[in-house]
């Protein structure tokens, strides 16, 4: 006599066991749709076709290596003013600091949230995982534009790089050109333990 | 209809009686053993996690470190969390369930009579584990209850998998524990208990265990990715692998919000009892206050991020979640009105149960106060992690949901046992409680205002009076409360005979049955009018 209501129960409990995962991908396309959190995806952008000559924009860089990661990279400007639309290039300098061979991995984020999705990237160190033997420098050039859309309250954008070491994760991929770490696909394609 | 003792005694007779024993307590499918089980667990727990939070106010009595140190003080505020909500609070709601509601809703048992074995005896094995994690090499969890990525992953310690199978098993508990009330409430109400005649504390207890389906796999869902997260390489909550840490604190907040509404339920119930009984008077709006219950619980599924105003939310983010959290507090002033408008003109009198219910209404309305100054965001700014937030939740849980199982324990205890409490001893517990509580959570309030962090062993010298002041309400709440287990034990062992109807303006198909309440109660089912 219990047993229909009993069953509606339980699948409701294992119906909401999913939802929890499901809360993962759909945090990600809502905040990609609205651009929330200041994540960026990490895909080659086109160039644009149109330049924005009436505006400018002031873009400053930050980068900031986590705790255990032993990596410097440096902006050679601290910022720059740039056209919406129009491409820039700034060159950052990558150091690995340490005696052995380092697997880095970058992560982009823009401030305020809202103006990550219209800053582009045609170029960055953050599309792949970079490898740097013991205390090797490393020269790389970020080639970005402001998007002509970006909303006229903001007039300056930070956008800053987080640095992690990812070695013990891709002991075996050792080669700099393994595939997008892809944010927004959510793919874990980290097979290693962490710890 | 009233049914005799003789009658019961008879039934009792026939059908197979209690086994004794310890076998009696393992094997038990009665609702009336495993209600107790519960209630016994939690006391023990409530003295487990008390005595954690007198280390926590003994290290906090003066400023500077003195006993413990930092990696053991925040043990001891996280498992003191842990411990309170899902082993003091919550079993005890679900003991008084499985005592009363069939008993209210003129039931033999339970629906599910063996799986309520088992969601009451995976309990200890959890806690176990939890405890046992204390005493380990690397320690216990030290993250704050609320887990937070990366504290639970990057930085906790190779205990942390036993942390996680342990909420794993508390929630099965718990999960397993509101199938049964649900199919109970819904299959086996006698016939004339139509919905809008049930008894409110069924009313509050089936919707909080609507509330549970829909949020402990939430959790579960939460612990599974900390797992997977700290020992299978994926990255959830890691921002190196894609995730992100922000993203742990909606999830944990879209269960953690609903779940103080699990603890606070269930305790407007056992309030919408008491306060008719001894005012003498039918409860003031039935029907507002179950349209009331199930409105809070709607709305708490869209105000999780009031904990999260700080995170860098956008505008419009912070002015949903502000707004929608000042709109719960329409529901739960519907119910104060309610509760205020049942006494009014009443003829009141003053027993132990009243004056918990009453001290209850007051205090948790205080830390309603509270809750709506944290939930105006640019404040909240200022406030968060702040001993403010402390004397928030304290009032709400403590002087709330604690208050609340006290005057159900007070209030049933003389059906339960035949026996009444003894007079003296109850007055002391309350008195002594309702002074020390006050003493040891109001000053929270300034200090926090002050800006004193919360979860933290030492603080800066400006805050050492007020902290003094706060750790002796705290031993004194502490001590009050062994009073309380003195009166349970005495009250089991023996005390003046009661009546049937143990309280004269008390309504309900419980009173009904003889005091003891028989081992097998309803076995026919009564007549409802
Ligand atoms: C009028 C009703 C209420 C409002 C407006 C309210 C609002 C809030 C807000 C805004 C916070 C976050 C403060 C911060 O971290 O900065 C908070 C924290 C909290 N509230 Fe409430 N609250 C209410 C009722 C309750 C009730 C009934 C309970 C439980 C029975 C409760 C339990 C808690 C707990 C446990 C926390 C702290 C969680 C933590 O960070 O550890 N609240 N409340
Ligand atoms: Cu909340």
């Amino acid at each position: 006599m219990h047993t229909p209501l009993l069953k509606k129960l339980v699948l409701a409990v294992l119906g909401m066991f999913a939802f929890a995962f499901a809360l993962v991908p759909l945090y990600d396309v809502f905040c990609d749709i609205t651009g929330l959190n200041g994540k960026m995806d990490l895909v080659v952008a086109e160039q644009s076709s149109e330049i924005d000559k009436s505006r400018k924009v002031d873009v400053s860089f930050t980068t900031h290596a986590k705790s255990s990661a032993p990596f410097s990279v440096k902006a050679q400007q601290y910022s720059v003013t740039v056209q919406p639309g129009k491409l820039s290039e700034v060159e950052f300098v990558a150091q690995n600091l340490s005696d052995k061979a380092r697997v880095m991995q970058a992560i982009p984020s823009v401030s305020p949230g809202q103006a990550a999705k219209y800053l582009h990237k045609l170029a960055c160190f953050c599309f792949d995982q970079q490898s740097l033997d013991a205390h090797q420098t490393m020269k790389f050039t970020l080639r970005f534009y402001v998007d002509t859309e970006l909303p006229a309250d903001v007039q300056e954008l930070t956008l800053s790089y987080t640095l992690y070491d990812i070695t013990s994760n891709t002991a075996q991929a050792q080669n700099n050109s393994t595939p997008l770490l892809s944010v927004a696909e959510h793919t874990y394609l980290r097979g290693q333990n962490n710890g | 209809m009233s049914i005799t003792a003789e009658e019961q005694q008879a039934s009792h007779e026939h059908t197979h009686g209690a086994p004794s024993g310890l076998k009696r307590w393992l094997y038990t499918t009665n609702h009336k053993d495993i209600g107790s089980l519960y209630l016994l667990f939690s006391l023990l727990m409530f003295l487990t996690g008390g005595a954690m939070a007198m280390v926590i106010r003994a290290e906090l009595f003066q400023p500077g470190m003195q006993l413990v140190d930092p990696h053991f003080f925040n043990q001891m505020t996280t498992v003191h969390g842990l411990v309170m909500v899902f082993g003091a609070v919550m079993p005890a709601f679900t003991g008084l369930a499985n005592w009363m509601i069939p008993m209210m809703i003129g039931a033999p048992d339970m629906a599910l009579p063996r799986m309520n074995n088992w969601s009451f005896w995976i309990l200890p094995f959890a806690f176990a584990i939890l405890l046992m994690s204390l005493f380990m090499e690397g320690g216990g969890p030290a993250f704050g209850w609320t887990f937070y990525a990366p504290l639970s992953t990057t930085y906790s310690n190779d205990n942390t998998a036993l942390f996680v199978f342990a909420v794993h098993i508390m929630g099965i508990s718990s999960i397993m524990g509101a199938i049964n009330v649900i199919v109970t409430i819904v299959n086996m109400r006698a016939s004339g208990m139509t919905w809008m005649k049930l008894p409110l504390f069924v009313w509050t207890w089936l919707i909080t265990a609507f509330l549970l389906i829909a949020v402990m796999p939430v959790l579960a869902g939460a612990v599974t990715m900390v797992l997977t997260d700290k020992y299978f390489g994926t990255s959830f909550f890691d921002a190196a692998g894609g995730g992100d840490p922000v993203m742990f604190q909606h999830i944990f907040w879209f269960f953690g919000h609903p779940e103080v509404y699990i603890m606070i339920l269930p305790a407007f119930g056992i309030i919408s009892t008491i306060v008719p009984t001894f005012s003498r008077k039918k409860l003031f709006g039935y029907a507002s206050m179950v349209y009331a219950t199930s409105s809070i619980a709607l709305l708490s599924f869209v105000v999780w991020a009031h904990h999260m105003f700080t995170t860098g939310m956008p505008l419009a983010g912070e002015l949903f979640f502000m707004y929608a959290t000042m709109l719960i507090s329409v529901p739960t002033g519907v119910k104060v009105f309610n509760w205020v408008a049942t006494m009014w003109r009443g003829a009141i009198s003053f027993e132990i149960p009243m004056m918990f219910a009453i001290a209850f209404i007051v205090l948790f309305t205080l830390g309603g106060f509270s809750g709506l100054m944290l939930a105006i965001t640019p404040a909240d700014f200022q406030y968060h992690d702040t001993y403010f937030v402390v004397a928030h939740f304290h009032y709400v849980l403590v002087t709330g949901a604690v208050f609340s199982i006290m005057a159900a324990a007070y209030y049933w205890l003389p059906k339960w046992t035949g026996n009444m409490y003894n007079e003296t001893l109850a007055q002391w517990h309350f008195w002594m409680s309702l002074v020390s509580v006050n003493v040891l959570f109001f000053p929270m309030h300034f200090v926090g205002l002050a800006g004193m962090p919360r979860r933290i062993p030492d603080y800066a010298l400006q805050f050492a009076d007020f902290n003094a002041i706060i750790s002796v309400g705290g031993f004194v709440f502490g001590l009050s409360q062994l009073l309380f287990v003195a009166v349970v034990f005495k009250c089991i062992r023996g005390g003046e005979s009661v009546p049937d109807k143990v309280w004269d303006g008390a309504e309900g198909l419980e009173w009904q049955v003889a005091s003891p309440a028989p081992y097998h109660t309803f076995s026919k089912p009564p007549k409802v009018d």
